[in-house]
């Protein structure tokens, strides 16, 4: 039976969908949205589609309520709408949503939303590797892949149609024609990997929300390019006045002082560059994000030889995205800027805010690399 | 319509009975048998079988889908304010449930037929919101499922701007064809070399002008702050038939609800009384004492620090229903201050039931709430005010004092806790901009809301329009003329 709430339920959910498209840019920026569950999917609490009418604002308001307890006695978060019952009304409670949407889905969103060219993985990359399924079913195969099910039902037809079967003695002996086996395929699939190459200034100016903006921007380029390759790998480098390479977690959450070399940074992702990822079998791609205050001039230019000499021969892309903070100068981007403004292969940016989010990831993944 | 099983009928006449012999007074009860997807629909509906397309159901039906999925809620009963009374009963539902909600629902049944809040109510609304489906359905093959929709969107969005007590208010002004007479200051008789003393200029002249102001003022449109924005949008708005109508089919749902917000505690008390009652007294056999014990409770309960309406209004009920059993009620009894006579109090008047029929006709929860909740009850049931601590971020309980839980229950329950907002000039800056006025009660309104909110009622409107309201604790005017917003703080004191 078909409900007739069903079309307005479609409805609801479309415009969840469009919603979502929609308002992409905000929820990036906030970052509520994000949260990986299980291997690809993550669940998003959606609010509701709250129609805006006159209301008080909640916070200012309390409520009367019913129990136990002094004056004093906490009773909940803030957050939570502490509404006793003077909501008497008809008017419904906040309610949470959750949609379930995979990681691929989110991508073409993304893709859509920010009119971005797919990656076209570059030929001789594709390596071509042959995969086995087992998804077939054979008569004939070795006893190590029998398949007791399937071979024990043909046992039973057999025995059964033949009258031998005898349910108060039900033994069953396959015979070679009774038996099945499991069988394989091989499939030849091209295989493009991709590495990603993390780089992040951690020196006393950056700060939780700078960190914030590099970890919800990280999180959308990875959704991107997970969408366009099959292997990726991730290696995280943090750098303040020395580099060193780190897991992701630490990656994100730590916060150290001094000053910094961008340099020594570079200088260890070339090297894992080298050692790790040759170029003709990895689409490299190396991000750097970092407020822009390099400690001189000189270490600068040695950035910029490091990169024209042993990074960005060998990358798909490097992006460098300088996150606004109030200690930093931002002349590290003014100074790439002169030398690769043209240069296909970088991406600079300039990441002011949360809001600036949108335009960056824009910037990096809109040459289709 | 199907018909009920026969175990479901013997119980509806079963309980049927009971209830009409303790002298409930209701509408004939249908109920129908539904499963969980049929009853979540008709939730979603807000009980009707069928309503105009819109998303809002859908959003409805996916949360209560989902809650009941996950085993988060469940819909036990749900009854509609209509002659006859439509009831659904959940298919899955074991016997001592469909009892229970049967037992429920009749007392939901007599508390619509006779609350005098819901007399004004349309009865026939089963077959109305049928016809305002059709007729929405119909603007959309006409003008597109979008435009209409949007529309639909934009009247939500004032759906609550209504005067819950206009249904009772009769308002006769004598139209006159005549001029009004140009006020003249009357004068005193006198001598002319005595006029400027008797009459003296600077009197005459303001007298005058208070006059002319007096006139000007029966010239303003409206003449009284109108409490039914909505009403007035539809009178004075310039817009299309399709519109004018969708507007009115919101407005007249809106009302139709609107007693079920301002009754809602009476409503579920009186229900959950009758339902005790007639279980605990009549219908329950032994087997099923366990389980209906547990699904009551359920009702009940709640956690700590929120009031539930159900239990307030039960508890209510019976604590009135004690009162005038036992006479404690007068002057005799609010001066007795010895407290073990006030407990031993019993003049055995035993006029409870016949009091708690009463109430039931004619309280609305504020009424309800004003007239029978006793200091006493306050304190036997523990209830305290809580208010948000801007420096913890939490709901903190801040008094038990019974003056201040009473006056903040009665504020939250006036107007559905709803922030009063009146049109008080539709023809503002002599330009025909409306003007709105959000009567302050040291609350302010939701800021973000209150701009989209205007940014809609513009579109209604089509000239310009403003609120008057008051932010971080300022006067201030906000105005929406179509492309942007101004705001403009007009006073630093708040009246």
């Amino acid at each position: 039976m078909i409900l007739r709430i069903e079309q307005d339920h479609n409805r609801f959910k479309q415009i969840v969908r469009g919603r979502i498209k929609k308002d992409l840019k905000k929820y990036i920026s906030s970052g509520e949205l994000i949260g990986r569950k299980g291997k690809d999917l993550i669940s998003i609490p959606l609010p509701q589609i709250n129609i805006p009418q006159f209301i008080y604002g909640q916070k200012q308001t309390g409520g009367v309520g019913q129990g136990d307890g002094a004056v004093g006695t906490v009773l909940g978060a803030g957050e939570a709408e502490g509404d006793g019952k003077g909501q008497a009304g008809n008017a419904p409670g906040a309610h949470i949503l959750e949609v379930d949407i995979s990681l691929d889905e989110l991508a073409e969103m993304l893709g859509e939303e920010l009119e971005l060219p797919e990656i076209k993985p570059r030929g001789r990359k594709n390596i071509m590797s042959t995969k086995d399924r087992y998804t077939g079913i054979s008569r004939y195969g070795p006893e190590s892949l029998r398949h007791f099910k399937r071979t024990y039902k043909e046992t039973l037809k057999r025995t059964i149609s033949t009258g031998t079967y005898r349910p108060d003695a039900p033994i069953l002996i396959p015979i070679r024609q009774d038996k099945r086996f499991r069988s394989w395929k091989s499939a030849v699939m091209p295989q493009a990997n991709a590495a990603i190459l993390y780089m992040m200034d951690v020196s006393g100016s950056m700060g939780e929300e700078q960190k914030e903006i590099v970890r919800i921007e990280s999180f959308w380029i990875d959704t991107w390019l997970r969408h366009h390759y099959k292997g990726v790998e991730i290696r995280y480098i943090i750098h303040d006045a020395e580099a060193r390479e780190v897991d992701r977690d630490t990656f994100y959450h730590t916060r150290e002082s001094g000053g910094t070399v961008i340099s020594a940074a570079y200088k260890l992702c070339a090297r894992i560059m080298e050692t790790e990822y040759p170029p003709d079998e990895w689409n490299i791609y190396a991000l750097h994000f970092s407020d822009g205050d390099n400690w001189s001039q000189g270490d600068t230019e040695e950035c910029i030889t490091l990169l024209k000499e042993k990074m960005l021969p060998r990358v798909n892309l490097f992006c460098y995205g300088q996150v606004e903070s109030p200690y930093g100068t931002g002349q590290f981007l003014v100074d790439l800027k002169e030398t690769y403004a043209d240069d296909e292969r970088v991406a600079l940016s300039k990441i002011e805010n949360k809001d600036g989010i949108y335009q960056s990831i824009k910037d990096f993944l809109g040459r289709g690399r | 319509m199907a018909q009920l099983p026969k175990n479901l009928q013997a119980l509806q006449e079963e309980i049927e009975g009971h209830a009409r012999a303790y002298g409930l007074d209701f509408f004939p009860v249908i109920f129908e048998l539904l499963d969980y997807r049929g009853l979540n629909q008709v939730a979603a509906f807000g009980g009707f079988p069928t309503r105009y397309p819109h998303w809002r159901f859908g959003m409805e039906y996916e949360y209560l889908t989902k809650s009941y999925a996950y085993g988060l809620s469940k819909i036990y009963e749900m009854v509609i304010n209509n002659d006859p009374c439509y009831a659904y009963l959940l298919e899955c539902n074991a016997e001592v449930d469909q009892k229970l909600v049967m037992a429920h629902v009749y007392a939901h049944c007599d508390f619509f037929k006779n609350n005098l809040a819901f007399s004004k109510t349309n009865r026939k609304m089963m077959d109305d919101m049928a016809n305002h489906a059709t007729r929405i359905r119909r603007y959309m093959d006409k003008c597109g499922v979008e435009t209409v929709e949007n529309f639909i969107d934009v009247c939500l969005s004032l759906e609550n701007l209504i005067d819950p007590h206009s249904p009772f208010i009769v308002r006769e002004r004598p139209k006159t064809d005549e001029e009004p007479a140009r006020p003249v200051v009357r004068r005193l008789k006198s001598k002319s070399y005595m006029n400027d003393f008797i009459n003296p200029p600077e009197y005459v002249e303001a007298h005058r002008k208070k006059l002319e102001e007096e006139a000007h003022r029966k010239k303003r449109f409206p003449e009284d702050p109108v409490r039914d924005v909505l009403k007035f949008l539809i009178d004075h708005s310039p817009l299309e038939n399709w519109q004018r109508d969708i507007l009115s089919i919101v407005r007249e749902e809106a009302y139709y609800y609107a007693p079920q917000a301002s009754s809602k505690i009476m409503n579920e008390g009186w229900a959950t009384y009758w339902h005790s009652k007639l279980m605990t007294e009549k219908v329950l056999k032994d087997s099923e004492v366990i389980d209906y014990a547990d699904h009551h409770s359920g009702t009940l309960g709640g956690r700590t620090g929120r009031l539930n309406p159900y239990k307030l209004g039960v508890e209510l009920y019976r604590n009135i229903e004690e009162r005038w059993n036992k006479g404690r009620f007068g002057k005799e009894f609010d001066d007795c201050e010895d407290l073990v006579e006030r407990n031993r109090w019993d003049r055995k008047l035993g006029q409870g039931r016949d009091k708690i029929f009463e109430v039931r006709r004619h309280c609305t929860d504020v009424t309800f709430i004003d007239n029978y909740l006793t200091e006493d009850f306050c304190h036997e049931h523990k209830l305290f005010i809580y208010d948000f601590n801007p420096k913890t971020g939490m709901y903190q309980i801040t008094d038990r004092d019974f003056r201040k839980v009473k006056q903040r229950l009665l504020f939250q329950l006036t107007n559905f806790g709803q922030p009063f907002i009146d049109v008080v000039d539709g023809n503002y800056r002599n330009k025909g901009e409306l003007l709105l006025k959000h009567k302050y009660e040291r609350i302010e309104l939701k800021h973000d809301y209150a701009r989209e909110t205007l940014r809609n009622i513009q579109r209604i409107w089509q000239r310009p329009v403003n609120i008057e309201t008051v932010v971080d604790e300022k006067v201030r005017r906000v105005t929406f003329n179509g492309e942007e917003f101004e705001e403009k703080d007009i006073s630093d004191k708040v009246a």
